[in-house]
């Protein structure tokens, strides 16, 4: 029973991260019907820039500060430069631009910073809490998650900003008419998602090793997340990124084993593309032709 | 024609590298050769059909490892695993693309990338293991020249990875020229036409994604041949987007762009890694985007606008 209790909550704090990247991928698949396979590496990359400041002797948080904000000029860029001018073209395109971003993030980090594993610190320290079941990481992390989802849902539901960008995402053509620079909301979602995605990476990185395939994993949970919850629902994404992470822990811990971990991914992917298409949250797109 | 007669051409340059090319060098064309057919599976679906594969690696490894299981348990001669790789590889090309192509394409994105991440642990597992060889992997003998002929093994897998490929490329050609090949480019321009001239486009999606799937196949089991080993860490992702990398660079929706992409990556990595190992990475990642803003239709496709004037294919 311990140990299901343990796994349980495990997989509550992995279940955070795979729902912050899901996020991330819903915001952009909801702006532009792109999945950004590159969320995980820029992510990764992100996360090594916060070590670099960190062992340059900056405070933790304040390196935290500087990577968010880092990462999200790095994303908003991303979109302007790379995406803006694809707009338009066949699928091909944008997933060749992805690939294309996931390799130079991949390759760069690992020539830049080196394929050695490294330790990432985290600011959670001290002994196991709630009767030695979670450690302080755990919840730490947690807890900075929820903060996290918690900001962007009050975002988009209570600012004028978040209105618009919603507005921009739903209806780019009638939003541009009210007034909305629609090409700006995009590039701020991408910065936003880049920013979420870096903080993923910071949360991950102490417990999985920071390396450059530290995120190919994560990434692949959380499409699994999204498409269960419903790849074009924020919420969705947000409730399926946790269950794949009890999901995850506990079929690994009691059915499966760590070997096939990823290949449960996979499972889930095409279990919910044979039975829910739409996902749990998402509705099924009807369209008129 | 006139096809028939460059693809003539090509056969015989081919051919006859295999008598004046160093050993090194022979091994690295039998790649080129292979990489051509891989390459060319994955332009059947992606170009040809609008259906983006990212995990054409699996497929790949699923031919090398099904000719390497069964030349090193079954004693079955090399030749003859071919076809039984071509059939394994189409049945499971079909039961992937079931469930992910019925619905719009980036769902057959995110699911064969999926499947090339997960790849290389479903290929170490220990139910496997028996067949697999695990983390080892599998030792293939490399078969020497038949009937006596006067020629070592490195030139006979050659030519034979030659014939192979040139039976492929023929027979593709021709898929791709007649009724079937414009049902596909159909079903990729405009799905819903498509469905309304009384094509069922499900049905070819997963079709073609099973026939890309087998070519594929069988590239992966000439590189075993060839290479003599197989083991689960060369089928990573980087595989797959490696393919998908020479696709874009070669020209997706054309029937010798798989022929300049996988000379592109054979040749790029070994002059890319002289500077660093991750240079290779770096140069397919910029060359990817810059081929999709300077030339979409990628080499083969800009070659032919240059020759027709004319606008070529978009993929």
């Amino acid at each position: 029973m311990d140990g299901f209790l343990h796994q349980l909550l495990a997989g509550i704090a992995s279940g955070g991260i795979y729902a912050s990247v899901a996020l991330a991928l819903v915001m952009i698949f909801q702006a532009t019907h792109h999945v950004n396979f590159a969320q995980g590496e820029m992510a990764m990359f992100s996360t090594y820039i916060a070590l670099v400041l960190i062992q340059a002797g900056v405070p933790y948080w304040v390196a935290f500060a500087i990577t968010v904000a880092v990462s999200f000029v790095m994303g908003a860029v991303i979109q302007r430069v790379l995406l803006t001018p694809l707009a338009g073209s066949p699928v091909l395109a944008s997933v060749g631009v992805f690939i294309g971003l996931l390799l130079i993030f991949n390759s760069a980090a690992g020539w830049l910073f080196g394929y050695t594993l490294k330790q990432f610190p985290t600011p959670f320290d001290g002994p196991p809490v709630m009767g030695g079941f979670v450690t302080p990481h755990d919840l730490g992390a947690f807890v900075v998650t929820l903060v996290v989802l918690t900001a962007v849902w009050a975002f988009f539901r209570f600012t004028t900003l978040g209105l618009a960008m919603r507005a921009a995402a739903y209806n780019p053509s009638s939003s541009r008419l009210m007034g909305i620079r629609v090409g700006a909301m995009l590039a701020l979602g991408w910065g936003l998602a880049a920013s979420i995605g870096a903080i993923a990476g910071m949360m991950v990185a102490p417990v999985v090793f920071l390396d450059p395939n530290m995120m190919s994993g994560v990434l692949l949970y959380a499409f699994a997340g999204a498409l269960l919850g419903g790849i074009a629902n924020p919420l969705g994404a947000v409730v399926g990124g946790f269950a794949i992470g009890i999901i995850e822990n506990l079929a690994g811990a009691y059915l499966v084993g760590n070997e096939l971990k990823l290949t449960l991914a996979l499972v889930i992917i095409v279990a919910v593309l044979m039975v829910k298409p739409a996902g749990i949250f998402g509705r099924t797109i009807v369209s008129r032709v | 024609m006139r096809d028939t007669l460059i693809g003539l051409v090509v056969v015989i340059i081919a051919v006859s590298l295999a008598f004046v090319a160093s050993d090194y060098r022979l091994f690295q064309l039998t790649t080129v050769a292979i990489y051509a057919i891989a390459i060319l599976g994955l332009a059947l679906v992606t170009g040809y059909n609008g259906q983006i594969s990212l995990g054409h690696g699996a497929f790949y490894a699923v031919g090398a490892y099904v000719t390497a299981i069964l030349t090193s348990m079954y004693d079955v001669p090399y030749w003859a695993t071919l076809p039984v790789s071509a059939v394994v590889c189409a049945a499971i090309g079909f039961l992937v693309g079931l469930p992910a192509l019925r619905l719009g394409g980036l769902y057959l994105a995110l699911t064969t990338f999926a499947l090339a991440v997960a790849t290389p642990q479903l290929l170490k597992h220990k139910a496997l293991e028996h067949w697999t060889g695990g983390v080892q992997g599998i030792v293939v003998d490399k078969p020497d020249a038949p009937f006596g002929l006067p020629i070592n093994a490195d030139q006979w897998v050659y030519l034979f990875s030659i014939a192979v490929a040139a039976v492929l490329f023929a027979l593709a050609g021709n898929l791709v020229r007649g009724r079937i090949g414009r049902a596909m480019r159909a079903v990729r321009d405009n799905a819903l036409a498509a469905e309304a001239t009384g094509i069922d486009v499900a049905l070819f999606k997963t079709r073609t994604f099973a026939v890309s799937a087998l070519v594929t196949g069988i590239a992966g089991s000439l590189s075993a041949i060839v290479v003599g080993f197989v083991s689960p860490d060369s089928f990573t992702v980087f595989l797959s987007i490696t393919l998908f990398t020479g696709l874009v660079v070669g020209g997706a929706a054309t029937i010798a762009g798989p022929i300049f992409g996988a000379m592109f990556i054979t040749f790029l990595p070994n002059l890319a890694e002289q500077v660093s190992k991750a240079a290779p990475g770096v140069i397919y990642g910029v060359l990817l985007i810059a081929f999709m803003f300077l030339l979409p239709a990628g080499v083969a496709g800009g070659l032919n606008r240059l020759h027709r004037r004319r606008p070529a294919p978009q993929p």
